[in-house]
């Protein structure tokens, strides 16, 4: 279902959520032609995190994970550092240091990105107590996917979290229905003997509930209210969005394994051919909230496809500024290693 | 007969080898039963099934504290670390349980263990995906540790690990995975705690480990056009270190470069300059040089990584600082 | 000028910061450890309770937490307690903490400071008895400080706690008696310049943290018997003041290095392996390192003392760099 928002709110949601998608198919063939190292992308995730992160508001800060482009995009970060980043030029988020894997953007409210897993979970609990002593009401959201609550770190963290009753939204994106390491038919996944995943929060004592990743609306809401509580005193929530692994992820390298996203597929349900069929009628989140918003009156076919231009037209710009951009000085190998010392 | 393997069907071959010979053996780490991310343990849950290799969920310390577990029962574990940095996750258990038992029971009990440990730098992967961490291990009393460069050492060095009695960190480098090179026709372990010389030479020593035993010999190669000799030792073995030979061989040469791929401060090479200093003190003519990482994080950017990692070029400047000073 | 105990003075320093800026906070209990002197954090506590945090048995969350509190703009003190426990927070502290700043380019900051006990403390056994921190200086990211004396602790700490930077604070319960002199108003010692204790031409000691003390004992004795020790205490590891090392050694010509690291690979290999590259020529012997030996630390206390760098151990090996023979 849609969130409850204006349509012009919405439409700005569909916006986000396409160049989100578009971002992710352009990095995927730039890979096929030259080495970028390897990397992780956001495809199939898109309708819990644009939703979800697109309220959250200057001050407030998010620690996420390798899979980190959808969250950075939510939150209004640029395609053309961003790429720049991903491809190490002097003119990424982070001048080259970090890559995908430690994007961060302070501006955007991403102060950093760990890609150990669990490693963002102590992090997010401990800006969540530094904006709570610092009388603060900014929150601190922490991005996982369903396996770093196999780490120790995620079980302290989650006690400190709820023994201090910390402004904490954690967000886990459970992808893990057909992931690699599963076996059929098993979930949330074969190395978690937990079956259900908000069971590993509320027993805690931490406000808990679980989603489909697939519903922009709960997605949104739940957000909403989370949020709310933690401003307002009220504590740490879990929220658990359950979505099928994208088959492009599932081999170790990202593959265009259902082709670049054909929006016309929303409202012609003759293009779908039966290779990935399941996938573009039901589990293609950007495909159900083009669909939900067509019903709606939110948005036509035509529109959809001006906005598909635009975001595509940005995401392509984005992309040739990055690959036109320098690379840093050999030098800033050594910089930044320390904060500047006053004395 | 011996045919040209990889670097890492070398591994491949000899876990194979030793699951079969030794019932106690087994193999846990993430997605070891697909492989892992390199290939190294593929096709190995298919011929042994799944109590001999094990899928483990993302949980380092827990793992490695399960290993000491089964290793103190009876059993011969080989861990698969997936990156060196995540070992980071399990140092509790490493260093104040897998390193400390035999000695803290006064030899009641021992730990028989290898630590297979993938790092380095190579990929774009970044400060938390390309650390090497040998210098750690080499710290902590009751570890062994070994970082083989060749196709044969890494699985001679891989056998001498699985059949120690104590734990082995066995150090593999993403970097050598494809080089190729000939295996071995037999099972024979190469003892730990002996170094080799891959190149004699009378003019300097140069002491390098892991990938940058092949970046010594090129850089050997190009001075030996100026009438340079350059003796390359691998040292194989991190710890313990091979002093017989490192120490016979500067007494040679006089001059003693030290190359690793690890930060300079508190490296590997401090040990073996300190060490050199202390016994063979009257033999250096010229101060000792270490080559090794700046003292940063390893930055993601390719461009910024392939300058991060000494190469050819840093190993001559070393050598000729040897020539050059007194 | 006033004196106080160095663990007085532990605790008039945390005073100091937590008064001096809103933003310090204190996570954990342990910064005096199990000492009779632990009571003194305590009044701390009860005075500032809405600064000070007690964390769960939960090292790597509470000290990530702490990562995660420095960034969002508090500037914690984090306590580890004895310094084997920081093997539980390794991921945290050096694959977060160490690296931030650099990772994200210079845009985030870690500005805490991570605070432990290391070393042999009398009956600590294997689990309880490390010094972590000759690992942590193989992780660039990490400021690193070593106070030995009442006045070095203020002043350096003072230092880390402004600083911008995550600051590995190096103590050792065997300080906590030691008595020193302490200026009413002691400035922030500035980070990378170390302090020469005790003059001297014969034999450069090096040495941090409690092994300053025991050096400082030892150059006394040693006087007495016609050899003249210089101590050099580099007070922080991290930035390293590698000149006045070099300084001294070009004076002395010969180096000791003493340090509760083990051996292998310890702090002493490193200062070893710098001097013997950039002051190679003034080098009149080897030079020696006496540090912990490579066992695991052994409860009983023969054993213990049979394996940790001793005031007995410095005299001999200071003995036998300066070639004199025991006369004495």
């Amino acid at each position: 279902m849609l969130p409850d928002l204006e349509p012009e709110a919405l439409v700005v949601l569909l916006e986000r959520m396409i160049v989100a998608r578009r971002f992710e198919e352009e990095l995927i063939e730039l890979a096929g032609d030259r080495d970028i190292g390897h990397f992780h992308v956001y495809i199939g995730q898109e309708s819990t995190g644009i939703p979800a992160l697109s309220l959250l508001e200057q001050g407030d800060l998010s620690f996420t994970n390798h899979r980190n482009h959808g969250h950075l995009i939510a939150r209004g970060a640029e395609p053309g550092p961003m790429y720049a980043e991903i491809l190490g030029r002097a003119t990424g988020y982070c001048r080259g240091k970090g890559g995908t894997l430690h994007l961060a953007s302070a501006e955007h409210g991403f102060p950093t990105t760990s890609s150990v897993t669990s490693g963002c979970i102590p992090l997010a609990v401990g800006a969540g107590m530094g904006l709570q002593r610092l009388g603060s009401d900014r929150v601190s959201v922490c991005l996982v996917g369903d396996g770093a609550l196999e780490e120790g770190a995620w079980h302290e963290s989650a006690n400190i979290a709820a023994m201090e009753r910390l402004p904490v939204v954690f967000l886990c994106e459970n992808n893990s229905l057909e992931a690699l390491g599963q076996r059929a038919g098993e979930y949330p996944s074969s190395t978690m003997a937990a079956s259900d995943l908000t069971e590993l929060a509320s027993v805690f004592g931490i406000e808990s509930v679980a989603i489909d990743g697939l519903d922009t609306r709960a997605a949104h809401q739940t957000m909403t209210e989370a949020v709310h509580r933690a401003r307002s005193g009220g504590g740490p929530t879990f929220i658990e969005a359950r979505t099928v692994r994208w088959p492009g992820n599932r081999p170790i390298w990202p593959e265009l394994a259902t082709g670049k996203t054909d929006l016309s597929m929303a409202w012609d349900a003759s293009l779908i051919r039966p290779e990935h069929a399941i996938w573009h009628r039901e589990q293609d989140g950007l495909l159900g909230f083009v669909r939900e918003l067509l019903d709606s009156g939110c948005v036509t076919s035509d529109a959809a496809l001006g906005l598909d231009k635009r975001a595509t037209e940005r995401v392509r710009e984005g992309l040739a500024f990055a690959l036109d951009s320098p690379y840093p000085e050999p030098e800033e190998a050594l910089e930044h290693v320390f904060a500047p010392r006053g004395d | 007969m011996t045919k040209t393997i990889r670097y890492i069907d070398a591994i491949s071959s000899v876990l194979r080898q030793e699951l079969e010979r030794d019932d106690d053996v087994f193999i846990l780490g993430e997605d070891v039963s697909y492989g892992g991310p390199f290939g190294a343990t593929a096709g190995l849950s298919a011929s042994f099934g799944p109590t001999r290799v094990i899928d483990t969920p993302i949980s380092e310390g827990a793992v490695m504290g399960l290993a000491v577990g089964a290793a103190l029962s009876g059993r011969r574990p080989i861990v698969e670390v997936m990156f060196a940095d995540f070992v980071t996750l399990a140092m509790d258990q490493l260093v104040n349980h897998a390193a400390k038992i035999r000695y803290m029971t006064d030899g009641q009990l021992s730990v028989p263990m290898t630590i297979r440990v993938q790092g380095g730098v190579g990929g774009g992967f970044g400060a938390q995906h390309s650390q090497s961490l040998e210098a750690w291990f080499l710290h902590v009393p009751g570890l062994k540790v070994v970082a083989p460069s060749s196709v044969k050492d890494a699985a001679g060095l891989l056998v001498a690990a699985i059949r120690d009695d104590d734990p082995v960190v066995y150090l593999e480098h993403r970097g050598l995975y494809w080089t190729k090179g000939l295996g071995a026709s037999d099972e024979t372990p190469t003892p730990i705690g002996t170094a080799a010389v891959v190149r004699s030479g009378s003019d300097v020593t140069v002491v390098a480990v892991s990938r940058m035993v092949g970046v010594a010999v090129s850089a050997a190669e190009k001075l030996a056009e100026d009438d340079i000799d350059v003796e390359v030792l691998d040292l194989r073995s991190v710890a313990p270190i091979d002093w017989a030979t490192v120490d016979e061989s500067v007494r040679r040469t006089r001059r003693l470069v030290v190359v690793h791929e690890a930060v300079v401060t508190g490296g590997l090479g401090a040990e073996l300059v300190a060490g050199v200093h202390a016994t063979a003190f009257e033999a250096l003519i010229s101060p000792a040089v270490r080559v090794g990482a700046p003292w940063a994080p390893v930055p993601a950017s390719p461009f910024l990584e392939c300058l991060y990692a000494p190469d050819t070029d840093d190993v001559i400047a070393a050598v000729l600082k040897t020539l050059h000073e007194r | 000028m006033p004196r106080m105990l160095y663990a007085e003075a532990v605790v008039e320093v945390l005073r100091r910061s937590v008064e001096g800026d809103d933003r310090v906070h204190l996570m954990g209990q342990y910064f005096l450890g199990l000492t009779p002197h632990r009571t003194m954090v305590g009044d701390l506590y009860r005075q500032y309770p809405d600064r000070v945090y007690f964390p769960p048995i939960a090292e790597l969350g509470y000290v990530g937490a702490g990562i995660g509190a420095a960034i969002a703009g508090l500037r914690p003190i984090v306590d580890c307690a004895t310094a084997s426990f920081t093997f539980q927070a390794f991921a945290q502290i050096l694959n977060e903490a160490a690296n931030i700043h650099y990772m994200s380019g210079g845009q985030t900051s870690v500005p805490m400071v991570i605070h432990y006990n290391h070393g042999v403390r009398g009956g600590g056994a294997a689990q309880h008895s490390h010094s972590p921190q000759a690992m942590m200086w193989n992780t660039p990211g990490l400021e690193i400080i070593t106070p030995s004396n009442p006045a070095d602790l203020i002043g350096l700490v003072l230092t880390a706690v402004a600083s911008d930077n995550p600051t590995i604070w190096v103590d050792h319960v065997r300080l906590f008696d030691i008595e020193g002199e302490v200026p009413e108003n002691i400035e922030p010692i500035p980070f990378g310049r170390a302090s020469i204790p005790r003059e001297g031409t014969d034999l450069t000691i090096f040495a941090s943290s409690w092994m300053v003390r025991r050096s400082l004992e030892a150059a006394e004795l040693l006087a007495s018997e016609g050899i003249s020790v210089e101590v050099v205490d580099p007070r922080t590891l991290v930035p390293l003041d590698e000149e006045a090392i070099l300084r001294s050694v070009a004076k002395t010509g010969r180096l000791l290095v003493v340090d509760e690291c083990h051996l292998r690979c310890g702090v002493g290999s490193e200062i070893a392996a710098t001097v013997a590259e950039h002051a190679y020529g003034d080098l009149l012997a080897p030079i020696r390192r006496l540090a912990t030996l490579d066992v695991p630390v052994p409860f009983s206390p023969p054993l213990e003392q049979y394996v940790e760098p001793t005031t007995a151990k410095i005299l001999a090996a200071a003995r036998s760099v300066t070639g004199v023979q025991s006369g004495a």
